[in-house]
């Protein structure tokens, strides 16, 4: 007991040190920020009305930060949305930089642990002075991140579809949210394939469990008949239980929020109880092009899968940068919904930091409201409101050489609502 | 009925997978007392041997059945490896082995990536995998019915060599008194490096099969070690038919739970069964009886 107590005391003593210490460096940049309004009003030409915090926009340089799992389990897939932002940097800078400074990038890796995502954003902010941060996967580091970004009152650009339901004025979602994605591919299913009845089956953690909770309410207000919802731990490889649940509920279809290798065991055993696309389609919201071999081409052709970009994407900005992907990464590579978000984050920061004038966390707020970029997804806009951004919901189907053919998509971009608002069935989901 | 019976499938087949990555750990704690946290490692070593020869020979099924002893030999020789080069100095220390082992583990996995790359790797099954039977309203699938008889197949074979072979004499006469047995002039030296052959073998052969239910990627091993512990605490240290009993019993078990409820409680109630069984028997289903001092 004795020894417990005094490693408790230790610990308690090394926080209280660390937080001082941090509070010591925030008051430090935190009065420079102060001073830098005044100047400005004085003279808008000084060098400090440029940017906000620690950030020295004096020179032919400003730095922004990337972080991404580089290690762990999630670098699998944060590996290549940091490609994509390296890409996208390089392509700003040979355009001449944002208002005519060139990018200096300093990676991160965010390890796949929340608490790493939050401390190394910390520094990006406050050791290395970055102007924004752009990165994340999962909502547990984003979730981790926030509270960093709007104490430091600093700016991250989130390039993941999430479950909504959030609204930051330090982060800007260039991913899907729930309407988007989720809502797209039910009106899907629901119009298009004219299903009854649908089964759920999700890894057991907060998108799928929230997504769900969205899909039940939205099931109810059609008429949809939910005849199954199962989770599996994270990791899970045994699906034996819940495919036969599948199987026997004769379901028209079923809705995938499973998370990684789960995927596999989940398609594999699906398979061979003889289901297949044409008896039950799976509605797949977490695997994009990257995935599909890993998963298994057999299992996947023929399925659905529901994002807002796909490599197949028709376009010429699209074209130039699956070609400019390749051409730095290599021809066997694929692009993604999440790298092409990630890509146009970036472009769309430097797009509202050229309409602000300014890297300054409070002009870039100001300037945002209506920016647009003609991104490979199509055009897309920055809503003021709530920081996310309009986007093109598509669904897909896998084809033979394991990329996505659109088979569905809106006419128009969708206004993202990440509350929901809009839709009178899913009042209360909110709170 | 029929839903009793598909989850008594179910079970089954979770059993022969759990059967089948515990046969090695059951050979090697028994006779060694050897905490081996890299043995899940040799189970990816085995997936990814089936990978290699996969693109080797195009031919699923070939592959498939030559994958299975070139798996076995190369999960056979990691496992030499690690006996030779770490474990043998430090035998009779458990919580030593322990550590190092789980450090052994971290390293095949980053090798793993290096070498592979961090996606899965896609093996085909054969086509003649590729379909199910159907009994009585419950569905099979062939690749569960070829896992479970791989892992049938590795039982008589590991309990014939054990009961009739003279290496099986010794492996016996090793595990029951290590002292008697190397005064009666058995090498018990080359007896363990043997048996970490034998077991670590058996990884790699469960790693073939486990390519055809589930991802092949470098995180493999370490998704099926802990269930592996499971099996081989609640069968009793050492006892392959406590282990059949074990793996089958906890897959039948997790099965009908999972059926009443969800997959996650069904995880939870295993382990509180399992926690319980122990405070009940805490040397497992069946104990060996030594004259061993130690």
């Amino acid at each position: 007991m004795p020894m417990s107590s005094s490693r408790r005391l230790r610990l308690v003593t090394t926080t209280a040190a660390l937080a001082t210490a941090s509070a010591l460096v925030l008051a430090g940049c935190g009065a420079r920020a102060d001073d830098a309004p005044a100047a400005a009003g004085d003279a808008p030409s000084s060098g400090d009305a440029l940017s906000s915090g620690c950030v020295d926009a004096s020179g032919d340089t400003i730095k922004i930060g990337f972080i991404n799992s580089l290690s762990g389990t999630m670098a699998i897939s944060e590996v290549t949305v940091s490609r994509a932002l390296e890409l996208a940097a390089e392509e700003i800078n040979a355009a001449g930089g944002v208002l005519g400074k060139q990018l200096e990038w300093v990676q991160e890796d965010g390890a796949s642990e929340p608490t790493v995502f939050a401390e190394k954003s910390e520094k990006l902010i406050l050791q290395d002075c970055v102007a924004a941060v752009f990165g994340g996967w999962t909502s547990s580091s984003r979730k981790a991140m926030l509270p960093v970004f709007e104490a430091n009152d600093s700016l991250l650009y989130y390039p993941v579809q999430y479950e909504g339901l959030e609204a930051s004025e330090n982060i800007y979602y260039t991913g899907a949210t729930t309407n988007q994605q989720i809502i797209p591919a039910l009106d899907y299913l629901k119009d298009e394939v004219g299903i009854s009845s649908i089964f759920l089956v999700g890894s057991d953690y907060v998108f799928p469990q929230t997504a769900n909770k969205i899909i039940k309410a939205y099931a109810e207000e059609n008429g949809i008949e939910v005849v199954g919802e199962e989770y599996a731990p994270l990791g899970s490889t045994d699906f034996t239980t819940i495919a036969n649940k599948v199987s026997s509920s004769n379901a028209d279809a079923v809705f995938n929020t499973l998370n990684g290798d789960s995927n596999v065991a989940f398609f594999a055993q699906y398979d061979s109880l003889g289901l297949t696309a044409e008896t039950m389609p799976v509605v797949s919201v977490s695997i994009a092009e990257e995935e599909v071999p890993g998963v298994g081409l057999d299992y996947l052709e023929g399925q659905l899968v529901a994002w807002d970009y796909y490599q197949t994407v028709d376009n010429p900005e699209n074209e130039a940068f699956v070609a400019a992907f390749k051409a730095a990464y290599g021809d066997d590579k694929v692009t993604s919904d999440p790298m092409e978000a990630a890509y146009t984050s970036l472009h769309l920061w430097a797009a509202t930091v050229e309409k602000a004038g300014s890297f300054a966390t409070d002009a870039v707020n100001d300037a945002a409201d209506g920016v647009t970029y003609q991104a490979p997804e199509g055009l897309v806009t920055i809503v003021g409101e709530n920081n996310h951004i309009t986007k093109t919901p598509r669904i897909g189907i896998v084809n033979s050489e394991g990329l996505i053919d659109t088979i569905w998509n809106t006419d128009e971009p969708v206004v993202p609502d990440p509350f929901l608002t809009t839709y009178p069935w899913a009042e209360g989901l909110a709170g | 009925m029929s839903t009793i019976l598909s989850q008594l499938v179910a079970g089954i087949s979770i059993g022969s997978v759990l059967l089948l990555v515990a046969l090695g750990l059951v050979l090697i704690f028994g006779q060694m007392g050897v905490i081996n946290m890299a043995h899940g490692e040799f189970i990816m070593a085995g997936a990814y041997t089936a990978w290699t020869v996969q693109q080797v020979i195009h031919d699923a099924g070939v592959s498939l059945l030559v994958s299975i002893p070139v798996a076995f030999i190369v999960g056979g020789l990691l496992g030499l490896l690690l006996e030779e080069v770490l474990l043998r100095h430090m035998y009779h220390r458990p919580l030593d082995t322990l550590l190092a082992t789980w450090g052994v583990s971290l390293i095949l996995q980053q090798a793993a990536r290096s070498i592979f790359g961090s996606p899965n790797k896609e093996i085909r099954s054969p086509a003649w995998l590729g379909g199910n039977i159907e009994i009585m309203g419950a569905v099979i699938p062939d690749k569960r019915l070829f896992i479970f008889a791989l892992a049938i197949l590795a039982v008589i074979a590991l309990s014939a060599l054990l009961r009739f072979s003279p290496l099986g004499r010794r492996i016996r006469a090793v595990v029951l008194n290590r002292d008697l047995a190397e005064t009666n002039g058995i090498s018990t030296r080359k007896i363990d490096r043997t048996t970490f052959f034998l077991g670590s073998g058996l990884a790699g052969v469960a790693g073939v099969a486990l390519t055809l239910v589930g991802s092949t990627g470098p995180t493999l091993g370490s998704n099926y070690i802990v269930d592996a512990f499971l099996v081989v605490v609640i069968g009793g240290i050492g006892q392959i038919r406590g282990a059949v009993i074990a793996a089958f019993g906890l897959g039948i078990v997790q099965a009908f739970i999972e059926l009443g409820t969800t997959a996650s409680v069904a995880k939870f109630a295993v382990l509180i069964l399992v926690v319980v069984f122990l405070q009940w028997r805490p040397q497992g289903i069946f104990v060996v009886r030594t004259r061993s001092l130690a």
